[in-house]
């Protein structure tokens, strides 16, 4: 365990938030790491100090009387706010109430795989989840004025040799624009410090990025698709290639366009 | 009276049996997250108004959680619609400790005092009330309102994981300011 980690964790070992292993690993850290101790120590002392002040403030009776008052009143006559500030509340209520019982049925106490996807989540991201925010942030930079394309046509018999040399693999660079996905043109760029082919093709008024490259990350089985900052995510292995779809167009139209590239890729070459 | 009166009336008394129990703790959140005391006491009224109306919608499993997160969505439409407002910018949320609160005055620490004092009640208050949010109400949460991470997370909406980073944000500021607040 990292002093990082350790430094996060030592909080849910003095809460009590931590099941058995977990909190072993936390001692074991702080037993030969003198500057973890003290802050343990600390801060064992500060939230103990904490809990012996009386900070919980009694409400006034003024206030109790109010509410109570306001509660024996039949709920339809109190439904009407008692002032036109709280009014702009309730809409977004409803909603969040929605939201709100949905997170309790996951349950109260802190289960062991909980505590365990926190230790992973503080330790490390998975590589496949930095590598879609590296999409995400080359597709970001893609739409900056004059950075969408290095070769700029239409053509994928001029895009598809301008990667020669510039990538040890063949990116497939196909045109779907009869199926409704205009290829524009294609770029270089970086994907977590590789190169990869980034062929883009237009949908409507939507870019869609797609980077193309020897496999990145772990290897995955199917097609994965998610949504990093609101853009949707179409992520697939194919031919010994990486794959990631990237858009602000739909999850079923991204969805489509990977299918089609996929017919298209294995469809016999025109003669 | 009729079958709708008993009805409601049944439900009433339920609720409060319910609820009221924790309205010093409504109270005590609502006076961190609200300017003042005014603002907080209307924001309670409105959280067991609201909370009385969705009573039958109720599945728990905590009373006081869930009165929490009413306040705390009341808290954060009145700061939505205030911000839409034309006022002075700066004016929400972020820099207000309890204002009412008393200086600390006590003797001069010793030098052999423990490495944190045992602060009167109102100093405490002050500080925590001088933290930034979101670590503001994390911390008020955890240790006033005694609540799990799990629970936290529900009301703050966020992931347990964010709630965990704040919480260690949150006691080391504290701890600097503690410290500053010793020496001084």
């Amino acid at each position: 365990m990292t002093c990082d980690e350790a430094e996060i964790l030592l909080h849910a070992l003095i809460d009590g938030e931590l099941d058995a292993g977990h909190a072993r690993d936390v001692e074991t850290h702080v037993a030969a790491c003198p500057a973890c101790a003290e802050k343990l120590r600390a801060f064992r002392a500060m939230r103990e100090t904490m809990a012996q002040a009386p900070l919980k403030e009694a409400a006034p009776a003024h206030l109790r009387n109010r509410i109570e008052a306001a509660l024996a009143v039949p709920a339809a006559a109190v439904s009407a706010p008692r002032q036109s500030w709280l009014a702009s509340a309730h809409a977004s209520l409803r909603e969040s109430w929605k939201n709100f019982f949905g997170g309790f049925a996951v349950g109260t106490a802190l289960s062991a795989a909980v505590a365990a996807s926190l230790v992973i989540a503080v330790v490390r991201n998975d590589q496949n989840q930095q590598i879609a925010s590296d999409v995400v942030s080359a597709h970001l930079r893609s739409l900056q004025a004059g950075h969408l394309t290095d070769v700029e046509t239409s053509d994928q018999h001029t895009v598809k040799p301008w990667f020669n040399g510039k990538l040890d693999v063949a990116p497939p660079v196909i045109d779907l624009t009869a199926q409704g996905f205009t290829l524009i043109g294609g770029r270089l760029d970086y994907i977590n410090g590789q190169p990869v082919a980034s062929i883009v093709y237009r949908r409507r008024k939507h870019v869609i990025n797609l980077f193309v490259g020897e496999p990145l990350g772990v290897a995955i089985r199917g097609v994965k698709d998610e949504i990093v900052q609101g853009f949707n995510i179409r992520h697939w292995n194919e031919s010994g290639l990486d794959l990631w779809a990237v858009s602000d167009i739909d999850a079923g139209e991204l969805d489509e366009f990977g299918q089609k590239f996929t017919a298209a890729l294995h469809a016999p070459a025109p003669s | 009276m009729t079958a709708t009166d008993n009805v409601d009336g049944d439900k009433a008394r339920r609720f409060r049996d319910a609820a009221l129990p924790h309205l010093d703790d409504v109270f005590t959140l609502a006076r961190y997250l609200m300017r003042n005391a005014a603002d907080a006491e209307d924001a309670v009224q409105e959280c067991y108004l609201r909370a009385l109306h969705h009573f039958d919608s109720y599945r728990g499993p905590a009373m006081k959680p869930w009165l929490l997160a009413i306040l705390k969505n009341v808290c954060v439409a009145e700061f939505a619609r205030r911000s839409r407002q034309p006022v002075p910018a700066g004016s929400a949320e972020e820099d207000t400790p309890l204002e009412e609160v008393p200086m600390w005055q006590e003797p001069q620490a010793s030098p052999e005092a423990e490495l944190l004092r045992r602060f009167d009640d109102a100093t405490i208050r002050r500080l925590v009330g001088a933290l930034p949010q979101p670590f503001r109400e994390t911390i008020v949460l955890r240790e006033i309102n005694d609540l799990s991470y799990r629970e936290i997370a529900d009301i703050v909406g966020a992931p347990v994981g964010t709630v965990m980073s704040r919480l260690a944000r949150a006691r080391a500021m504290l701890r600097t300011a503690w410290n500053a607040e010793d020496g001084s």
